[in-house]
């Protein structure tokens, strides 16, 4: 009976190690869709750039990510939001700022760099942590928006009841919570209107 | 019965050779001037939570007694170092902006809130790490001070 008890413990210290050694490998192999991604980014950081030429376009594209994600959201749908995540990720790293003065660049430079960490988070979490990064990526566009301003209007609306009190912005002044989707969808007031 | 002696050899065997292979060890001797305790003001009651808790993957310096030498611990709280690094890290503090002071804050109340941090795989052999609920809410409640004065 000793025996087998000290099997069983040497074994499952042996499948450990495996564990481990296995969880490395894995690791490295991850590198290459990274690359890859890399890739596509180069891709369409080269299209954007030929695409737009001005603040508005890229204002105007990184709002739209984020209204798809907020959409993926208000639907409770974790793998489109995911998508969504990443696309806003992509978009917001090739954000120009370039045309901005010397303050409003490092404002948008900050800006853009918290919110590239939140969409990315988006971009591989469960919904329950999605939402708490879009709080955040919330203010961090609201704030970018009264920098670069909006070509169509757009509401700020606020939920009293998530954590606290929170708001996101929307291109319909119809309520439609993110933060609850359908367990909660009309929780929440215009608050502002921006242009 | 043979056939399980020469397993356990084989396990024996392959758990001494894992002990060869070489973690970088983080570690630091100096403590910047951006750490989180010498840029805030921060209680006692908060800076231990802290320092035993979270430091150890969100610092540039991990203790290391001798359970976290012996592999696989030590590979596994390597990986572990290097995500945790990335995601926070309190000897930097100082460095961030006051939005990515206030995001980080916001994180590392949610984290505590949930209970996913420290994490469940690491306070299994660091039993010391776990937040007691008191030392949990002088944390939160700190945390959220902090974030106040900065908005
Ligand atoms: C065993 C190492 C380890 C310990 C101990 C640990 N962390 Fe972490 N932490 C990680 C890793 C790895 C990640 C990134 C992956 C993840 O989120 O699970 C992380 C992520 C985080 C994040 C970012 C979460 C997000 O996704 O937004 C915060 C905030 C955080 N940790 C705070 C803490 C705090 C506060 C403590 C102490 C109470 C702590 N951690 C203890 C390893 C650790
Ligand atoms: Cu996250």
């Amino acid at each position: 009976m000793k025996k087998v008890k000290q099997t069983v413990r040497i074994m499952t210290l042996v499948a450990t190690i495996t564990l481990t050694m296995s969880c490395k490998d894995a690791e490295t192999k991850n590198d290459q869709p990274k690359n890859h991604s890399e890739m596509n980014h180069q891709k369409e950081k080269n299209q954007e750039m030929s695409m737009n030429n001005g603040q508005m376009t890229s204002g105007e594209t990184i709002l739209n990510k984020y209204f798809d994600l907020k959409d993926a959201l208000v639907n409770d749908n974790n793998s489109k939001a995911k998508d969504m995540g990443n696309a806003l990720a992509e978009s917001l790293k090739t954000f120009d700022a370039t045309i901005y003065s010397s303050n409003e660049k490092n404002e948008l430079n900050d800006i853009i760099q918290d919110a590239t960490e939140h969409a990315e988070h988006i971009g591989k979490s469960d919904i329950k942590h999605q939402r708490e990064h879009f709080k955040m990526l919330s203010k961090d566009l609201t704030d970018m928006v009264a920098i670069t301003g909006s070509s169509i209007k757009i509401y700020e609306q606020y939920c009293p009841m998530y954590d606290g009190g929170t708001a996101w912005l929307s291109r319909s002044e119809n309520i439609k919570n993110p933060y609850y989707g359908s367990s909660m969808l009309n929780c929440g007031k215009v608050q502002r209107e921006i242009n | 019965m043979k056939i399980v002696k020469i397993i356990a050899w084989i396990a024996l065997i392959a758990f001494v050779v894992v002990q060869f292979f070489q973690v970088d060890y983080n570690r630091s001797e100096t403590v910047p001037q951006t750490d989180f305790m010498l840029v805030n003001n921060v209680p006692a009651m908060v800076e231990q939570s802290l320092q035993v808790s979270c430091y150890d993957c969100h610092s540039d310096n991990t203790d290391y007694p001798w359970y976290n030498k012996v592999q696989p611990v030590a590979s596994f709280l390597e990986d572990h170092i290097k995500e945790g690094k990335e995601e926070l890290n309190f000897n930097e503090w100082g460095n961030l902006s006051d939005r990515r002071k206030n995001s980080k804050l916001r994180s590392i109340i949610n984290q505590i809130e949930n209970g996913e941090m420290p994490l469940n795989s690491y306070t299994l052999i660091h039993r010391d790490a776990i937040l007691s609920e008191a030392y949990k809410i002088a944390v939160i409640d700190y945390m959220k001070k902090l974030k106040d004065s900065l908005e």
